[in-house]
């Protein structure tokens, strides 16, 4: 829907969040894919399982968000090769930060959120820009609905930024079921006023025990 | 444009803050959007009359601003027309000849017929050179039978036996071109419309939420607002969200007295009614 003859991304839409608890990571995105103002998919999953535990949700142009996850997957492969061991979210998230700067002058057109759970077993998200700037979190959301849910994570966790001092634990006070209700009606929310975001939210949950998948029907209009 | 303080306004366009907006845009300010309806309205021709169909979301970009809008509007007793577009371009137009056409009743002494508003919103929309973002679905049965008419921004008109129009209006023409044919019963015109309607609200992102429906036919029109409500609230947490005093941090306060400007006397008369 641009003039100019050099626009080469596309936004496909959707929002991804992702919470971290004190032994749990809840990562969640819509699963449409569409373009201008119609649905390409209702049925599309934004979220890649990267290493046992480690999620990267990501929302923007699936063209370069399908060529980053790709790459991230077989760097990680290599990782286990060379190192005999998977990656962790922390080295994964570093990793992240330099493979999107590398392309810092011609960008993934890609809004990622990572969670996991770091080598302490405690849960982990980082945010991150288009171009690589990062930050570990308590809690983000990227995407089209994020502006819409964004505040109402700040109000309801609160948790703070691991750069205030002294030194909080950037982890959320409620619990792995009150943290996925609250995604839940989250993006039921941010449903009712985002038009690129409904369809089905998938919901995946990162603790010791490993990893588990959820799906709820959302607003199909 | 000096003496347009003095004068009161007359109605129409103003244009004094266009050289101010022009000077802004220029210096980059981002001019705030227009709330269109994105929009799917439909209308078709069924052996008694007419049978308007519309959704009922307004969008402001890529943000719903309105999810129970009410688009289907009143122009006279038996002619109701559906607009898409620009929101407050469709609400002034019909408005506009709705006014009109009732001061014609009251000339005429007669029941208003299509034709007339017809007239009167392509007059009106070619005057403007497209700049009145409106583009109508114009239905209603007069003395000379039913009439469903589409009316373009730039002023053209068509006359058809169904109609679409908006942003979902290629959805729900694919409904209508397999399935219309002359003749239909009122229960089949309601469920080819509101099957339509439903076309565009799950399939184009512009329109969503509920299916308005307006039956005309000789002597009665029903306006059925709310005819579908196929988007209930999918999740609502059961324990709910408390937004209590202090849970959002207040980082600093400051309390400016203002002077007191008005002495109250005792006393004095009781104020008029």
């Amino acid at each position: 829907m641009s003039r100019r003859g050099d626009w080469v991304y596309e936004n496909n839409g959707g929002t991804c969040v992702a919470i971290a608890g004190a032994d749990y990571c809840v990562v969640a995105a819509d699963t449409r894919l569409s373009v201008g103002y119609s649905i390409l998919t209702r049925d599309h999953s934004k979220i890649c399982d990267l290493a046992d535990k480690c999620v990267l949700a990501s929302s923007g142009f699936q063209g370069d968000i399908k060529a980053l996850h790709k790459n991230l997957a077989a760097r990680e492969l290599l990782y286990q090769h060379q190192h005999n061991k998977r990656m962790s979210c922390p080295a994964m998230a570093q990793l992240l930060s330099n493979t999107l700067y590398y392309k810092r002058f011609f960008p993934y057109y890609a809004f990622n959120v990572l969670g996991g759970l770091d080598s302490e077993g405690k849960g982990c998200v980082f945010t991150y820009d288009a171009v690589g700037s990062y930050e570990r979190t308590g809690y983000s959301a990227q995407g089209t609905g994020s502006t819409l849910i964004m505040p109402v994570l700040d109000n309801q966790l609160k948790s703070p930024s691991p750069l205030l001092l002294p030194a909080r634990d950037a982890v959320t006070p409620l619990s792995e079921s009150e943290a996925i209700d609250l995604v839940k009606d989250v993006f039921a929310s941010a449903t009712e006023r985002d038009i690129y975001t409904g369809d089905k939210l998938e919901i995946v949950v990162i603790n010791k025990a490993g990893t588990k998948r959820e799906y709820i029907e959302l607003r199909k209009d | 444009m000096t003496g347009s303080m003095d004068l009161p306004a007359k109605g129409g366009f103003n244009f004094d803050l266009c050289r101010r907006n022009n000077m802004l845009e220029k210096n980059g300010l981002k001019l705030p959007g227009f709330l269109k309806t994105g929009t799917t309205i439909v209308g078709l021709v069924f052996q008694d009359g007419v049978v308007l169909g519309a959704d009922t979301r307004a969008t402001e970009g890529p943000i719903v601003a309105d999810k129970n809008c009410e688009k289907i509007h009143f122009m006279a007793p038996n002619i109701y027309c559906c607009g898409a577009g620009t929101a407050a371009d469709t609400e002034a137009v019909t408005d506009m000849v709705s006014s009109q056409l009732q001061l014609h009743r009251y000339a005429t002494g007669r029941e208003s017929r299509v034709i007339t508003a017809l007239t009167l919103l392509k007059s009106h929309l070619f005057r403007y050179q497209g700049h009145v973002s409106a583009a109508l679905v114009l239905g209603g049965v007069d003395c000379t039978g039913p009439h469903l008419h589409t009316v373009y921004p730039h002023g053209s008109t068509d006359t058809l036996p169904f109609a679409t129009m908006g942003s979902g209006s290629l959805a729900a023409m694919s409904v209508f071109e397999s399935r219309f044919k002359e003749g239909l019963t009122r229960e089949e015109g309601i469920e080819l419309v509101s099957d339509a309607i439903r076309a565009g609200i799950f399939n184009d992102l512009g329109s969503g939420s509920n299916v308005d429906v307006c039956v005309i036919t000789k002597g009665k029109t029903e306006y059925l607002r709310n005819h579908q409500l196929p988007n209930p609230r999918t999740y609502a947490s059961s324990k709910g969200f408390s937004f209590t005093k202090g849970q959002t941090e207040v980082l600093s306060t400051k309390i400016i007295p203002l002077k007191q400007k008005v002495e109250v006397a005792e006393g004095g008369d009781a104020m008029e009614e």
